[in-house]
């Protein structure tokens, strides 16, 4: 189920907000010092105008946005988030932007997993030159993000409890150094010298998103309850052999128990690790 | 934890918020005094004010003074863009005894007032909400030192042309110790197969035989022939290279900058016009040997054939220095190729023909073979008309547009003309053809002018190919981290402003390695290459901004995924099996922050907790 769905609901209720006329997207644009952000300071210098919806934070370069960094800004509440950095060729890290690229790819794989709409995050390579295009790619997203509604997160559990499983999975070692290595293994071939195709990588990458969006959400739906196959299966609109697959996996790692609370119905509660996660 | 640490390691945050009008530039769009009263209600702020103009000498000790008076420990400035202002206002802090890492930036010009003109209310709540993620981030930050690690002044040139010559030779001038690799078994790169220079009167040996004696005998050069760069460790000032020379163990030095001036090879034309396929349709280059060896056929009509394999044909660029080259060869074989062939008349080097691959002279057949034709650095230069021009040869230069660019070229371009070299024009639609009709090679072109298919006969063909990134620049590539163009040459830093500086610090690159060039320009390369390497030599150390990335070795397990990531070479594994990080060597762009599967890499005062305070801010609902 997509957030899209849900659209046009939002917007008919979009003027129960608290404040006063219409309804305003907060966008989060995370800006690369070198090009995006340059391009912006010159898109104020040339007075191109554009909407007040967006809030710049500057990084050094896009490559330094994980996953983690949007996911969890978007289970903060953000309506939309822009990333931006120097073209393709011209990063000023010679090659952080491929690994920015690679990067959204699977933060769009798993917005679309939690059901947060994949078009609220927008990559664009803004060169320090291109302070026009600056302006009309934040006009044209704040547009995109007020038709697509408010990112209802914080008002619906269901949501959030899926964007949190996104972001979890967005950290497990698995996805990380699959995205990590991926140009590697595409471009220079792994250590027994085999370059893979970039579409078999491809198809790696979004079973394991799926997989570890899965189990992440297993972990979330069990934190506070403990719950049986059956239930978790019909939450997360998974069969329930592949719930129980996942686990079983997750039993072997030692990141969830088993409970007989209801007769002979097990029931699973994820193992707290003390202190952060 | 890394939350914990920092709250640890800093006091209780004091900030102070400096919010400036700019004058009316922010102060026209954005209600500036509501803006600094608001700031006034942040947690942790305990000093906020409006300046006219906040970078100006009453606004900068306005700011000395509250950081005085109010013991504030964060400063921030919400003003125009850090990109230009920062390093003032950081210095502003430094001089009141704070350290320049706890200053923040907030841009309420460029990213707020300059682009929402017409929407005062809107903009100055978000001018607020930028301050308030400024604070955010504020309350956040740690204070950093900056490390210095000293140089070696010690530089290493791989490559011994003109460029690396030229740059080692500036260096060894200035006193610092140089060590110059070069692969061959002598110096001189390209050069030394180019029979005459064009713009001066010299051989090109007569240019470069000097050079090569000046380097050998510098008592500050040491020189590696038939050596090679094997391994490469280290970061700017602390390099450990190994050059492995033939049948000899790797010489291990150390040295503090290395020179990049590894040279390009001409464009072997096969499968075109002809080449490898008739007699006497030779490249640029091969001519110019033939002239220099004075085995030479008879002639009566040339044919150049000019962009042979370049602009789109094989590769996709201009070469640049094949026109001025051919011009010069032109004007050789007009004034001077009888005088050529009287000599080789005397040496009994007259050839009938010069011969496909098979019949090749050595010289050409090594070249070939070896697919290196070292070109077109031919200059010219012709014994100004002592016989006058010879109305015994003709010769043609098929081109698609000649870039005699500059005074001597035009220059050069025009007395061409004037001795009759006739220049004519193809389209990439109606390419020259060469051929062989009744043991006569041939050329048929389209005369643009006419719109008339015309053949003439030729004694020669002469292609002008481009000169071509080595073949092997990969690995030199991989070994020392730096990167090459679409076109496998290496890429500077920045193409008008740091043009011989690889974006990592401490390795420069000059000469055709970088793309084509000619002579008087590697030479002032190489010149440049080796004022730029002197810096951080003469300076003895480099001071890194500390925004670096910082390993931590609880959570590290040693996947290395980092390492392949980082293009600076900036991480390495310690005894552990650990990664550390090399401050000096550390850009801060966080592409392994981003990347480290444990999460056990952070960037100072670019940490997760810190973007994801920032940015969280703004979504609070404003108080």
């Amino acid at each position: 189920m997509t957030e899209k769905h849900h659209t046009a609901h939002h917007q008919t209720h979009a003027h129960e907000k608290k404040h006063e006329g219409e309804w305003e997207p907060k966008i989060i644009g995370f800006l690369c010092n070198w090009c995006s952000y340059a391009g912006a300071d010159l898109c104020g210098v040339s007075r191109y105008q554009y909407p007040t919806n967006i809030r710049p934070v500057r990084v050094m370069c896009s490559t330094r946005i994980s996953p983690h960094l949007v996911l969890d800004i978007f289970k903060a509440g953000a309506d939309g988030i822009l990333l931006g950095g120097c073209h393709i060729g011209d990063c000023h890290y010679i090659s952080g932007n491929y690994y920015t690229e690679k990067r959204v790819n699977l933060m769009k794989k798993l917005l679309k997993e939690s059901g947060i709409a994949p078009e609220r995050l927008r990559l664009e390579w803004v060169s320090a030159s291109e302070g026009e295009k600056f302006s009309k790619v934040v006009t044209e997203f704040t547009e995109t993000v007020k038709a697509l509604g408010p990112n209802k997160v914080k008002k619906d559990e269901r949501l959030m409890s899926r964007v949190a499983a996104a972001d979890m999975a967005s950290e497990t070692f698995r996805l990380k150094a699959l995205v990590g290595k991926e140009l590697n293994l595409v471009g220079k071939g792994n250590v027994y010298d085999n370059k893979l195709d970039p579409e078999e990588i491809e198809k790696i990458i979004t079973e394991a998103t799926s997989d570890e969006f899965e189990r992440s959400l297993i972990l979330e739906l069990s934190r506070t309850k403990a719950r049986s196959v059956k239930e978790l299966g019909e939450i997360m609109e998974v069969p329930t052999d592949k719930v129980l697959r996942h686990i079983v996996l997750l039993r072997q790692n030692s990141l969830i128990a088993m409970e007989h609370p209801e007769g002979f119905t097990p029931t699973y509660k994820t193992i707290e690790i003390g202190g952060e996660q | 934890m890394a939350e914990n640490k920092e709250a640890i390691q800093s006091d209780k945050p004091r900030i102070g918020v400096f919010v400036c009008h700019c004058g009316s530039n922010i102060g026209g769009f954005v209600d500036v005094p509501t803006v600094a009263e608001y700031a006034k209600t942040l947690p942790d702020v305990v000093y906020a004010n409006d300046n006219l103009y906040t970078c100006a000498e009453d606004g900068l000790s306005s700011i000395r003074e509250a950081i005085r008076k109010h013991n504030l420990n964060r400063v921030i400035v919400a003003s125009c863009t850090p990109r230009t202002h920062a390093p003032l206002f950081q210095a502003t802090c430094e001089s009141a005894g704070l350290n320049k890492y706890l200053f923040t930036f907030v841009n309420i010009r460029e990213h707020c007032s300059w682009v929402h003109m017409k929407e005062k209310d809107k903009a100055t709540v978000k001018a607020k909400d930028l301050i308030r993620m400024g604070v955010s981030r504020a309350r956040l930050l740690v204070p950093q030192e900056e490390v210095r690690v000293d140089v070696e002044s010690t530089a290493l040139v791989v490559g011994g042309g003109v460029s690396g010559m030229s740059a080692a030779l500036s260096m060894a001038d200035m006193g610092f110790p140089v060590h110059l690799v070069e692969r061959d078994g002598e110096l001189g790169g390209f050069v030394k197969l180019l029979n005459n220079l064009y713009v001066t009167d010299k051989g090109a040996e007569e240019t470069i035989v000097p050079l090569i004696k000046k380097v050998n005998e510098h008592k500050n050069i040491t020189v590696y022939t038939n050596s090679m760069l094997k391994s490469v460790e280290g970061f700017i000032g602390n390099y450990e290279v190994a050059i492995g020379h033939k049948g000899a163990e790797d010489k291990k030095i150390k040295v503090g900058t290395i020179i990049v001036a590894t040279g390009a090879l001409e464009y072997v034309p096969e499968g075109l016009y002809g080449y490898n396929q008739f007699p006497n349709v030779v490249t640029l280059t091969e001519f110019e040997i033939l002239c220099k060896k004075k085995t030479l056929p008879k002639l009566k009509s040339v044919a150049f054939v000019q962009c042979a394999g370049s602009r789109g044909q094989k590769l996709s660029y201009c070469s640049r220095i094949c026109c001025n080259v051919a011009i010069k060869n032109a004007i050789n074989i007009v004034d001077n190729y009888e005088n050529m062939l009287g000599l080789a008349e005397k040496q009994g080097t007259v050839v009938d023909k010069i011969p496909v691959e098979k019949k090749a002279t050595d010289e050409i057949l090594e070249r070939r073979r070896r697919r290196r034709g070292r070109g077109t650095e031919g200059e010219s230069d012709a014994e100004e008309v002592k016989l006058g021009p010879s109305e015994k040869i003709e010769v043609t230069v098929f081109n698609r547009d000649v870039m005699a660019y500059g005074v001597e070229h035009e220059l050069n371009y025009n007395k061409a003309r004037e001795k009759r070299v006739k220049f004519v024009r193809y389209t990439t639609e109606n390419l020259p053809k060469v051929f062989m009709e009744d043991n006569q090679l041939k050329v048929t072109y389209f005369h643009e002018t006419l719109k008339l298919e015309r053949t003439m006969p030729v004694d020669m063909v002469i292609l002008s190919t481009p000169l071509v990134a080595q073949p092997d620049a990969g690995d030199l590539s991989k070994l020392l981290k730096v990167p090459l163009g679409q076109e496998g040459f290496f890429l500077e830093a920045h193409v008008k402003l740091r043009p011989v500086d690889f974006a990592t610090d401490g390795i420069y690159v000059c000469g055709t390695c970088k793309g084509p060039a000619d002579i008087s320009e590697c030479a002032i390369q190489g010149a440049a290459a080796a004022s730029r390497a002197a810096i951080p030599m003469a300076k003895g150390y480099v001071q890194a901004e500390a925004l670096t990335s910082v390993v931590d070795e609880t959570k590290c397990t040693g996947c290395g995924t980092c390492i392949a990531v980082c293009p600076y070479g900036a991480l390495r594994k310690n005894d552990k099996g650990l990664v550390e990080a090399i401050a000096a060597a550390c850009k801060g762009c966080g592409a392994c922050g981003a990347t480290c599967p444990e999460g056990a890499i952070t960037m100072t005062n670019y940490t997760d907790a810190q973007l994801l305070a920032e940015a969280r801010a703004a979504l609070d609902e404003e108080v």
